[in-house]
């Protein structure tokens, strides 16, 4: 099936088979790797992107769903060659060790805050529940994302993408 | 180091986040070279039998796939993995064929391997393999293994595979005579290490070069070279070994597995590279498991609250095979059980019992977190049998600077011993009290608030690092002035490279900047690497690391003395490492070394480092629900010399998290046919950012250790060591007016509403009576 | 644990979606949200023929508040729920346990047709459904027809829909704002299975509770309201006797399996236990009143 939607700005056209995740899709199709798979079965969040704006399991997903829709992995967080003030509070607060988890994380928590750049550490907790990390026991992440709220809230009406 | 180190001690941010928080890491399964083909296995659904046949020509049969291998297309003798460490015949009578041939032993066993030109056609084809299996009983219980009552190896009339014992002192004596025995019997559970990348390889042949390539392999990168060279029968530099980038190891990633032959074997065959990508539900099967210890301790003190001795029986539930690092658990149960107490006289056996499940072998802190929760439970008992408090009978019984060196038991049949190297741990242990308030805190230990019971566990422990027997680096000065940085040590997600970079800096004394990069593990970056495990890259690759910058300045001096004509002792490098001059000479070292200078350096060690520490918790448990929580956990723990305080306290803190996983959430159960019943991540449940949210962790760095130039000791894993016996004291302290005493992990809330139901039946009956 | 092969339609309409599964001879599956039929396909448990979107299909994400009560399009994923501004207040003892299903990422796809149509008797809608005695509705190439919950659940994973139906519409029925409720589920972690949960609600008459409706998930193989329960309590005043003696009844009827790590006899005082907390904590809550 011949399907067509945006990653990270940039239209794409694609021939895919129905049975490919949108997570296959976007490390083998479309070489952004960026996008880790974890599990293949929804539980460890690895895979996490953002579809038309709401955080979604990419491994439970299949590519054909998202014709017509605007895919963000994190290949697209960084600006332009600098990190974004997410990574970059992720690197101050040491937040990944091993890095698998991370991109998962960062998309998480990237539509959380563009949500609710208010959230309290608890709600911060609770939304990342949803992505296992086995190396860090995670208050590097909550950190991290806590202080990159700041960046988050509305300056002049701007927001990060 | 003479000058004061710039680098090594601060909170350096890493190098390698640099590109892992952009999407840019370089998993396995990131790599894509043309031509590549992918591989799936078939994997036996049957715990234990005989294979009658397997038809694969459906398989073959099916568009785009490329090979079907079975047992029988890898000739007459199938290989075998041997050991990797301490090698024994005993042990090696059960070692694991890549293939299975005649009988199937553990569900998840690899019957065959497919190669087909995508993921998903290679799995369809493995669902098209008929395969016939005679079904024979399952083993599944230590007790019925040691039996002998159904034999997963009728050649060898026997399910044991070895016991080990390890020994201090006269135990028995010691016991006989003491004032106060007691002796109970301890369970801890299977787990399994879950990183959160699964395993994967790819293999790249090289026909016309007769060359085999293969990534995705780290922790022992040069073992795995050697083994695999001997294995496709080819000389060791024909095989190159490359570690990517890798997401955790814990020490089940990296050691041989079946498809580290079985996947190269494949590309040979096809003259095409092949990948294969484990998926969860393989992982959950085929990567080893850990623990699985029954355990039966008894201690013995005097009057006063001195312990005098330990002897006890372990039987490891080992699973199906004996992996090439079975032992290492086994023999710290046997070498450990008395952690960081003075026991004059310990004995304690550990036998290795095959079953009908997947192979058990090495997790972060192997053998020491069995140890410590059946000797911790023990304490706490022995104090309030004796009436002393459970702090202060500690605090006599912990090693001070004054014992150190304290020798360890030895093992045999190995004859390995050792002894601890620095450290007076009372000092851990006293600021630990401290900083979680312990003494404030005493009064709700057993309460009842809110309908939820309070309790505070303690635990203390010694962790074994920097094992030997060497490791090498290399430090190439490039021409433009940047200094590459080159060691055997294997990354696993600690900051390997960052901690190199700012050990490499503070030795040769220049910015950090100034190192190029870090190249780590693979086969190609140094002659010869001894690899990640048992916490000794910092240690040994550091160390090594020194000796090459050592090494380094020594031959530009020589190098030096030779263009100026003098002798080296009239050279000097510049502090910056720019220039070298002799008198009035002077030359810029690009222009001394116009194509550059390496040089190598080596770390001998066999002398391990023990970091150690204690760890308190505060939980409440429900009575009626058996939900634990734990409100506050702090740890702290000396290591010697703190490289990196960020690495180090994160790294400190994920392994706490995992052995609170390890006490409370996780399970890898299996039923009495050898089913694995947790065979999602739905079942076999990890923490998650909810579960634990108050976890502190201080370090000190007060006792460095004499074994090496850094005064570093190994902490990758002191974190999870002693996590499981403090949260069953914390639980014990908790339901003390129940007089409910949990002897068993996970203290899962069924576990703990049993034994609470348990408890109020038999307080009943005694009441009645 | 790639997918096996299946055709795939996104269908424009619900009648073109009809056509689709019953042209299948029951091969063919309907997908929404996919959070849990798709693990099924990835550890090859099901295996359609055809896998029918129903992404494309309008008009089946309404919700819907009136006197009529309250209606749900089987569209609707838990984030609508959350973010719509009068449910809480509307249907408490609804919202109450959405809040309790999954994580934030599954939470932006699962639905509500996909959990009716899934069944699980540890998941929170059906048992909600069941509870309040709701309707769903469903169309198929026989046309529409309505089920009460207590009949569309017939067994674990399993419903009374044809192959060729889908699920439209859920509709609870009106819910007085003086209503007593509770809802207590006890999982080891967010996201996790329930262990087991109640969901309750009485009205309360003179003091007395009238038409008790409680019902349980995470307990029993089958959907179902735990009658003797409610009889104990119809007429009574919810006092700590009646809460005893409801228990004991709950806690006979509801047969839990038996599991490895998780006995039965546990299941059944876990029962008890969230059915006496549940009761305790609906006399200080109604619509009125803050949690």
């Amino acid at each position: 099936m011949r399907i067509t939607f945006s990653v990270n700005g940039q239209r794409t056209e694609i021939e895919v088979e129905s049975r490919l995740t949108l997570a296959d899709c976007l490390r083998h199709r479309l070489g952004l790797t960026g996008t880790h798979v974890g599990c293949e079965h929804g539980v460890c969040g690895a895979c996490t992107v953002i579809v038309d704006g709401k955080a979604v399991r990419a491994c439970l997903l299949l590519a054909v769903q998202v014709d017509g829709a605007e895919v963000r992995t994190v290949e697209g967080l960084a600006e332009g060659e600098a990190l974004g003030p997410l990574q970059r509070a992720f690197r101050k607060h040491h937040a990944l060790q091993c890095g698998f988890c991370t991109p998962g994380m960062l998309m998480t928590a990237h539509a959380l805050l563009q949500d609710e750049p208010d959230a309290d550490e608890a709600r911060i907790r609770e939304v990342i529940a949803g992505n296992l990390c086995r190396c860090t026991g995670y208050l590097g992440i909550v950190r991290a994302v806590s202080e990159a709220r700041e960046a988050y809230r509305k300056r002049d009406g701007e927001a990060p993408r | 180091m003479k000058r004061a180190a710039a680098y090594v001690g601060r909170p350096v941010e890493r190098l390698e986040d640099l590109r892992l928080l952009a999407g840019r890491g370089q998993y396995v399964d990131d790599l894509a070279p043309a031509g590549l083909l992918h591989a799936a296995i078939l994997r036996s659904s049957v715990a234990h039998g005989r294979i009658r046949s397997m038809d694969t020509r459906a398989a073959r049969a099916v568009p785009g796939v490329y090979a079907v291998i079975t047992a029988a297309d890898l000739g007459e003798h199938v290989p075998r993995i041997p050991l990797r460490m301490e090698g024994n015949a005993a042990l090696s009578r059960f070692v694991q064929p890549v293939l299975a041939q005649v009988k199937v032993r553990y569900v998840g066993e690899p019957l065959a391997l497919v190669v087909a030109s995508t993921a998903a056609i290679a799995e369809d084809a493995v669902g098209e393999i008929q395969v016939d299996i005679d079904a024979l009983p399952a083993v599944t219980e230590h007790t019925v293994s040691a039996s002998g009552e159904v034999l997963l190896f009728e050649e060898h009339e026997t399910n044991h595979a070895m016991a080990l014992t390890g020994a201090r002192g006269d135990v028995d004596a010691a016991i006989a005579s003491a004032d106060y025995v007691r002796r109970e019997r301890f369970r801890i559970q299977r787990v399994a290490a879950m990183p959160m990348e699964t395993r994967g390889l790819l293999a790249e042949w090289d026909a016309q070069r007769e060359r085999m390539k293969l990534s995705g392999a780290m922790k022992v990168p040069f073992s795995t070279r050697a083994l695999l060279a001997r294995l496709l029968e080819l000389p060791e530099e024909a095989v190159e070994v490359v570690e990517c980038d890798v997401g955790g190891g814990f020490g089940v990633r990296g050691e041989f597995y079946p498809e580290d032959f079985l996947i190269p074997y494949a590309s040979r065959l096809l003259n095409r590279p092949v990948k294969w990508i484990e998926d969860r539900r393989e992982h959950l099967l085929a990567t080893n498991h850990a623990r699985g210890v029954e355990c039966e301790l008894e201690i013995a003190c005097r009057r006063d609250g001195t312990i005098v001795g330990l002897r006890g029986e372990a039987w490891s539930d080992s699973g199906a095979y004996i992996r090439p690092n079975a032992v290492t658990a086994p023999r710290n149960i046997a070498q450990m059980v008395a952690g960081p107490y003075r026991i004059a006289n310990m004995r304690m056996k550990v036998s290795m019992l095959l079953t009908n499940k997947t192979p058990v072998a090495s997790y972060r802190g192997p053998g020491r977190f069995e140890t410590d929760f059946c000797r911790e439970r023990l304490i706490d008992l022995a104090a309030q049998d004796l009436g002393i408090d459970r702090v202060e009978l500690r605090r006599r019984n912990l090693l001070t600077d004054a014992d150190m060196p304290y020798p360890l038991p030895t093992v045999l049949p190995y004859g390995s011993s050792g002894e601890t190297d620095s450290g007076d741990y009372r000092v851990t242990f006293d600021r630990c009290l401290e900083e979680f308030g312990w003494a404030e805190k005493a009064r709700l230990a057993g309460k009842l608030v809110n309908g939820v019971y309070h309790g505070l566990g303690i635990g203390c422990y010694i962790e074994g690092g920097a094992t030997g027997p060497r490791e090498n680096a290399r430090l190439l000065f490039e021409p433009d002035g940047s200094i590459a940085v080159y060691v055997g040590s294997s990354a696993i997600g600690q900051g390997l490279e960052t901690i190199c970079a700012q050990i490499a800096a503070d030795a040769l004394g220049v910015p950090m900047e100034r190192i190029s990069g870090v190249y780590h593990g693979s086969t190609g970056v140094v002659r010869e690497g001894l690899g990640s495990w048992g916490s000794r890259a910092t240690v040994m690759g550091g160390s090594a690391i020194i000796d090459a910058a050592a090494n380094l300045k020594k031959a530009i001096v020589e190098k030096a003395a030779e263009q100026f004509g003098c002798t080296p002792a009239e050279v000097a490098l510049s502090e910056d490492m720019r220039t070298v001059s002799a008198g009035a000479r002077t030359r810029t070292l690009t222009e001394l070394c116009p194509e550059g200078v390496a040089a190598e350096g080596t770390f001998n060690n066999s002398k391990r480092t023990y970091s150690y520490g204690t760890h308190a918790a505060h939980v409440t448990v429900d009575p009626e629900t058996g939900d634990l929580r734990v409100l506050e956990y702090v740890a702290v723990e000396d290591v010697g010399r703190i490289i990196n305080p960020m690495t180090l306290h994160n790294q400190t803190l994920g392994a706490i998290v995992q052995g609170l996983g390890s006490s409370i959430l996780e399970n890898v159960v299996y039923d009495d046919e050898g089913q694995l019943l947790s065979g999602s991540l739905a079942s076999y449940l990890m923490p998650s950012a909810e579960d634990f949210p108050n976890v502190k962790t201080i370090a000190l760095e007060l006792f460095p250790s004499p074994t090496n130039p850094l005064g570093a000791k190994g902490a990758g894993e002191g974190g999870i060591i002693p996590v499981g016996g403090v949260i069953a004291n914390a639980v014990a302290s908790a339901l003390a007016t129940l007089t409910v005493q949990p002897f068993e992990l996970p203290l899962t809330p069924p576990r703990i509403w049993s034994l609470v139901r348990h408890a109020r039946a038999t307080a009943e009956k005694q009441a009645g009576a | 644990m790639k997918l096996p092969q299946f055709e795939y339609a996104a269908p424009p309409t619900l009648e073109e979606a009809i056509a689709l599964l019953a042209g299948s001879a029951g091969e063919a599956r309907p997908i929404a949200g996919g959070q849990s039929l798709m693990p099924m396909l990835a550890f090859r448990v099901a295996s359609p023929a055809l896998l029918v979107d129903l992404r494309r299909i309008p008009n089946l994400a309404n919700i819907s508040i009136s006197e009529a009560g309250t209606r749900l399009g089987a569209k609707v994923r838990w984030c609508d729920i959350d973010a719509h501004p009068q449910l809480r207040v509307a249907h408490p003892l609804l919202a109450a346990a959405v809040a309790c299903v999954g994580h934030y990422q599954i939470r932006n796809k699962g639905t509500v047709g996909g959990s009716l149509a899934h069944a699980d008797p540890a998941a929170e809608l059906p048992a909600i459904a069941v509870t309040c005695d709701a309707q769903i509705v469903v169309a198929g190439s026989s046309g529409s027809r309505t089920i009460e919950a207590a009949h569309f659940f017939v067994g674990p994973m399993m419903t009374a829909l044809a192959p060729d139906e889908l699920i439209v519409e859920l509709r609870l029925p009106p819910w007085p704002a003086r209503r007593r409720w509770a809802f207590e589920e006890y999982a080891r972690q967010r996201g996790a299975f329930a262990l087991a949960g109640i969901a309750l609600y009485y009205d309360e008459l003179d003091g007395q509770a009238h038409d008790t409706h409680i019902g349980v998930l995470g307990a029993s193989l089958r959907l179902h309201r735990i009658g003797e329960a409610e009889a104990v309590l119809n007429g009574r005043i919810v006092d700590a006797r009646a809460i005893g003696a409801a228990v004991e009844a709950a806690m006979a009827a509801v047969d839990p399996v038996d599991e490895l790590d998780v006995s039965a006899d546990y299941r059944r005082a876990l029962v008890g236990t969230l059915l006496a907390r549940g009761l305790k904590a609906s006399l200080s809550r109604s619509s009125n009143e803050s949690d």
